[in-house]
């Protein structure tokens, strides 16, 4: 078999508005099973990234440690990249932000890496409401070390080879809502008309993006008795409502399908058109959210779609007032006091 | 803490550290002073790694090796840890009135612009070792639409920051992180050498809070003839006037904070130096050092062979 992946590209590639065609926006070959649901959420991230025309290497992806936070090498390779430590990546990632406010940052980790060893952080980076797009791809399961139970594997749920899983998981949407996190979605890799959409609201929200996408195992954890596989997660999935994103600089142009319920504007102009459908609900009530997801998942359900989003909320640089140049761009003159403010120093101290 | 140095160490990510060190293990004695952290931070985390350690004595000395550790982090791409102790950071200090330089200028180290990429003719590799000192060049995010890109990892990796498992390119990479420990010998602040008022052939090696007591014994000693070279060290790695002046005694005292002789064990490492020339004056209840302490471990020590000479005849 081979890994070759052919350069050649049609001539009349269709490109963005800044020129950029969508292999661009694409990285190495992926490594990870064939049929790995994180591909096809690269595959989203690429789409997402070209659509809304965010010029690449204004783009910082940042990841843990795991078969998830590997898959920064396979979009964006114009883009500056960290694999970070195993559940640290939101310290990565605030450090990031904070050194340069004007770039995109993007997120990437897994569900043993923000549940179990990085929930400390997960927590805080949501509570502080960093401006980031923070991606977990959940399959319930370490995959990449032969697939043992992570903390969101269901109660009863089992692996290929494992036994029932006796633990309470944790709903990281849930978990996120309580945390304080502004836009709140969940998603399944298989549903790339959902998922796209909700990446590119959450780029475009200026505050902590969660979305928590249900991205299947292969190897280990996508048999019959887990509620992670394909199969499971297709037949559970309960949509809150269809969606359409529309971007600020597309608005005139782009045509969407008439019959929206409700429309959200977000901070860069850019709208949300939420669909009503039968489990709509309002999606800027912080508790409604929590109790819908609850309720659905007594029913055996897995709610998916953007579940909270709050438009008007304040990012962490304006929660801290820092000034909108990039920390990394201050100089001296921006820094130094200089010597005589030093001496008025040293006499107040006399 | 451990698991994110040895990444800044392995990725070459600057970072800047305060270490304000107390009596330890663990919680130990908390509101209490030691130096006790050299061994946890010279070669903190899994693998091998190897930290730049500064050592103030003075609040003054806190506030210019503060200033100077963000310049040597960047210069060297790497971790610098300040080691600092509770005798200094939490008591009242009498402090020399500190000093700016206005004419002084930021060093962010080798860092390419959006024009230095375009000059370029040669593909931008993150871990290319282009002035053969250790230190390559990076590149911040966002600087250039097409160039200059990398991806930093914990993984191993070649010059370009493209994964591999390659040993040979692995040892090629740990072999440079060394040659740049070597460069990172000229950056840091010298030692400070004050020689005796006669000639010596023994000498007294210090650092931080030890400072200002084993200065005040050395006065002590001097009275009572015992004349000794002194060296305070001021950062690890050990320059070779560290190593010279060991070298050019036959018997050095080593004072310290701690119950295991971590900054003589290091140079004993780090120098190979033969562990009988350096003699251990420690001190670690946690109150502290004082001159009065030291002067008596010195004394003890110049006077030990004779002492067990009478026990044996005794015994």
């Amino acid at each position: 078999m081979t890994y070759i992946r052919p350069n050649f590209r049609h001539p009349d590639l269709p490109s963005n508005e800044l020129g950029y065609t969508r292999q661009e926006y694409e990285g190495s070959l992926s490594t990870l099973c064939a049929g790995c649901g994180h591909d096809s959420v690269s595959a989203a991230i690429i789409q997402a990234c070209y659509e809304i025309a965010v010029p690449p290497h204004k783009v910082a992806k940042i990841s843990g440690i795991g078969c998830s936070s590997k898959t920064p090498t396979y979009f964006l390779g114009q883009s500056h990249g960290f694999n970070s430590v195993h559940g640290r990546m939101p310290s990565v990632a605030t450090g990031a932000n904070l050194a340069n406010r004007d770039m995109v940052y993007i997120g990437v980790s897994g569900d043993g890496d923000t549940a179990s060893i990085g929930l400390g952080q997960f927590g805080h980076v949501a509570r502080r409401n960093l401006n980031m797009l923070y991606i977990v791809e959940n399959n319930g399961c370490y995959g990449l070390t032969k697939g043992q139970d992570s903390a969101t594997a269901d109660v009863g749920s089992a692996s290929k080879k494992g036994v029932p899983n006796p633990y309470e998981s944790i709903d990281l949407c849930t978990t996120a809502l309580q945390m304080g996190a502004t836009f709140v979605a969940r998603s399944f890799s298989g549903d790339k008309q959902q998922l796209v959409p909700l990446i590119k609201a959450a780029i475009s929200h200026s505050g902590f993006a969660f979305i928590d996408v249900i991205s299947p195992c292969v190897t280990f954890n996508n048999n019959p008795q887990s509620t992670k596989g394909y199969e499971y997660v297709r037949e559970h999935m309960a949509a809150t409502g269809k969606m359409d994103f529309v971007p600020v600089r597309q608005e005139i142009t782009a045509e969407y399908e008439p019959g929206y319920a409700r429309e959200v504007t977000l901070h860069d102009g850019s709208v949300i058109h939420l669909y009503k459908q039968g489990n709509d609900f309002n999606t800027q009530d912080r508790n409604e959210a929590v109790r819908a997801i609850q309720n659905h998942k007594e029913k055996g359900e897995i709610l998916t779609g953007l579940i909270y989003l709050d438009p008007d909320c304040s990012d962490f640089h304006e929660l801290q007032s820092t000034v909108k140049k990039p920390l990394r761009d201050l100089n001296e003159d921006d820094l130094c006091p200089g010597g005589r403010a030093l001496q008025a120093i040293n006499a107040n101290l006399r | 803490m451990s698991e994110f140095l040895g990444l800044a160490y392995f990725a070459e990510v600057p970072a800047v550290l305060f270490d304000v060190q107390r009596a330890g293990p663990s919680t130990g004695m908390p509101t209490r002073t030691q130096q006790s952290d050299l061994f946890a931070t010279a070669y903190a985390s899994h693998g091998d790694t190897k930290h730049v350690l500064l050592f103030p004595s003075t609040p003054k000395e806190c506030f210019e090796m503060g200033a100077q550790a963000f310049d040597l982090a960047d210069r060297l791409q790497t971790p610098v840890i300040l080691l600092t102790d509770l005798d200094l950071g939490m008591n009242d200090n009498v402090s020399e009135p500190l000093e700016w330089d206005d004419s002084r200028q930021y060093d962010r180290g080798k860092v390419f612009s959006a024009e230095q990429l375009d000059a370029m003719t040669e593909r931008f590799g993150r871990y290319v070792d282009m002035d053969n000192d250790g230190i390559c060049y990076r590149t911040f995010p966002g600087t250039h639409p097409k160039k200059g890109a990398f991806f930093t990892r914990g993984t191993s990796r070649d010059e370009y920051a493209v994964y591999t498992e390659d040993g040979d390119v692995y040892v090629r990479n740990m072999e440079r992180l060394l040659r740049k420990f070597e460069t990172a010998k000229e950056y840091v602040p010298a030692p400070e050498i004050t020689p005796a008022a006669e000639t010596t052939s023994e000498g007294v090696l210090f650092f931080g809070t030890s400072a200002d007591a084993t200065r005040e014994a050395l006065d002590m000693l001097s009275g009572e003839g015992i004349h000794l070279d002194a060296m305070r060290i001021r950062a690890f790695p050990f320059s070779r006037e560290v190593e010279d002046f060991i070298a050019n005694h036959e018997r050095v005292f080593v004072v310290e904070q701690n119950r295991d002789g971590q900054l003589r064990k290091l140079l004993i490492i780090e120098c190979e130096i033969d562990p009988k020339k350096l003699a251990l004056v420690r001190h670690y209840n946690g109150m502290p050092i004082t001159a009065r302490n030291i002067s008596r471990q010195i004394r003890q020590l110049k006077g030990g062979a004779t002492v067990t000479k009478i026990r044996r005849k005794v015994g």
